[in-house]
């Protein structure tokens, strides 16, 4: 198989080669390489199974389709990035429900960097919480965001793009990104205090 | 000094070091003179740490195959030209 060069490293750059030439094996290793990565973007971003499978379709269906204007200047994986970012926006807002249009919704109001909770963390919270219960939490706090806030975070904290790549696959400028990302990362932080802070302890204790 | 709301401003850029020499050190005057900002700091940072750990979960079979299946179908259906 074409998936590794010799030293076992994963020879993308060879792989796309191939799959340009029509060679669906290269491809479906380049499917099977990103996908679950894609899928896990999917589902942070419209948090819905069905629509998280559409997309990771529609992602790799699409990629293959425009394979040939791929240019090789950005990463492979940033640019099915911005396939699956499109592809689940869109699912968004073909919501009937879901009237708000996610990222260009005014969002600057300020009230959303007030901090509340503020305790030191407990330094194992696997001792306090399963490794699913942690999952879980952690799941539940991403989706309690916003949108805007949600898809930033994801991009940049999760698939960690840089802040440029995000501005680019969102199709929004560089301040935006920052300041989307600051909320959410304030607003999680605040959610998961909750669960993590040490417990009997007040911040003093810190010092 | 920095007051609290200043330094909530700069704190996701100082935690990806992008901010100049001159706004680090005040920041880093603030946090050393602020219990609060400092617990802050550090939860934020572990925050972030704690979703850059976590792995993708394996696709589920049924979808995965799903997915295989329609690329397969979708190659088959193409003679792809580079452009």
């Amino acid at each position: 198989m074409a998936a590794t060069t010799d030293a076992g490293v994963f020879d993308e750059s060879g792989l796309l080669a191939k799959a340009r030439k029509g060679d669906s094996a290269a491809f479906s290793e380049l499917v099977n390489q990103y996908s679950r990565k894609i899928y896990r973007l999917a589902k942070h971003i419209t948090q819905n199974d069905s629509e998280a499978e559409d997309v990771l379709q529609e992602t790799f269906l699409k990629a293959f389709e425009h394979l040939g204007d791929f240019q090789g200047q950005s990463k492979f994986y940033t640019w099915i990035v911005r396939i699956a970012v499109n592809e689940s926006l869109m699912k968004l807002r073909k919501r009937k429900s879901d009237r708000t249009v996610p990222l260009d919704e005014p969002l600057d109001t300020g009230e959303d960097t007030v901090v509340r909770e503020i305790a030191v963390w407990d330094e194992n919270p696997e001792q306090q919480y399963s490794r699913e219960e942690i999952g879980g939490i952690l799941d539940e706090a991403i989706q309690s965001l916003k949108p805007a806030f949600r898809t930033v975070f994801v991009l940049r904290d999760i698939e960690e793009l840089s802040t440029e790549e995000t501005a680019q696959a969102l199709g929004i400028s560089i301040p935006a990104v920052k300041s989307r990302l600051l909320r959410a990362r304030l607003q999680l932080r605040e959610k998961l205090t909750r669960f993590f802070r040490r417990k009997g302890d007040d911040v003093f204790a810190y010092l | 000094m920095l007051t609290c709301k200043e330094f909530l401003q700069e704190l996701s850029d100082y935690l990806d070091a992008t901010v100049d020499a001159e706004l680090r050190r005040k920041l880093e005057v603030h946090i050393s003179e602020c219990p609060n900002c400092f617990v802050i700091l550090d939860t934020t940072k572990k925050t972030i740490e704690v979703y850059k750990g976590v792995q993708p979960q394996p696709i589920p079979p049924e979808v995965y195959s799903r997915l295989m299946k329609a690329v397969e179908k979708k190659l088959a259906a193409t003679t792809h030209k580079p452009a």
